[in-house]
């Protein structure tokens, strides 16, 4: 990990990184819609971050994300995902009740029943716990790859 | 010898048995099917979700769910504390 690699690969990391992580906002953002969800939208925005990690030095990754975001990210989500389980508990409802939906604020559209091609703005707290999950896999896979190739390049230096 | 004749004695009986066992299983024919049905049927009127699965992992099942988060969580935790940098003459005790 000591040297990045060549320019082709470089080039071609830096456009995939941009459609990688749109796609994998788009299975995020549409989990109660289409198939896919928090967990796969997650795993596909980390792999265009471990894309990035192994075309460049790890030094070089460092310097455009820092651990500690990827970090935060993690547990940014955790929290998220059970701020919105126990938040229906105040409001008077069961723990992970899905309380917003159909109540016609955030994500609270009333979902018209039978096949459709259906709206983003429905499903309550689904979309919710999507984004909070995505986030959280995404800043755990990406972590693991940061830790492994940290330690990689430890041991190739020798110590 | 002997004794590996009695290993493949005993993978061949587990092999025959497993196979037997996922043979006689009625595929595509559940007997017990009213919880899948109420999931199709109620799932999206009570979720508001079109996707039927996510509406299971994320609303039926968020339980589920949170400890599978959670396993996340403990797996990026043991990489930490596998990978994380060593300092030179460090030492360490392990009772």
């Amino acid at each position: 990990m000591s040297d990045s690699m060549s320019k082709l690969i470089r080039t071609t990391a830096d456009v995939m990184f941009l459609f990688i992580t749109v796609f994998g906002l788009y299975v995020v953002l549409h989990g109660h819609l289409t198939p896919g969800g928090g967990f796969q939208g997650g795993a596909v925005i980390a792999t265009g971050f471990i894309l990035l990690i192994v075309a460049y030095r790890l030094d070089d990754f460092l310097a455009w994300f820092k651990k500690s975001t990827f970090q935060s990210c993690e547990t940014t989500g955790l929290v998220v995902f059970i701020g919105t389980a126990l938040a229906a508990i105040p409001l008077g409802y069961l723990f992970f009740m899905n309380f917003l939906n159909g109540a016609e604020g955030l994500f609270g559209q009333a979902v018209s029943y039978g096949i459709n091609p259906g709206v983003l703005n429905t499903a309550g707290t689904i979309p919710i716990m999507n984004i909070a999950v995505g986030i959280e896999v995404l800043g755990g896979l990406s972590i693991i790859i940061l830790y492994m190739t940290s330690g990689i390049r430890s041991r190739e230096e020798g110590e | 010898m002997m004794r590996s004749k009695a290993v493949w004695f005993t993978l061949v009986v587990l092999a025959g048995g497993l196979f037997f066992a996922a043979v006689s299983l009625p595929f595509g024919n559940p007997a017990m099917s009213d919880m899948d049905d109420y999931f199709i049927v109620h799932g999206q009127e009570q979720t508001g979700a079109n996707n039927i699965v996510t509406s299971i992992v994320f609303d039926f099942r968020g339980f589920d769910t949170l400890g599978e988060a959670c396993v996340l969580f403990t797996a990026v935790s043991g990489v930490a504390v596998l990978f994380r940098h060593r300092k030179k003459g460090e030492d360490y005790e392990y009772e």
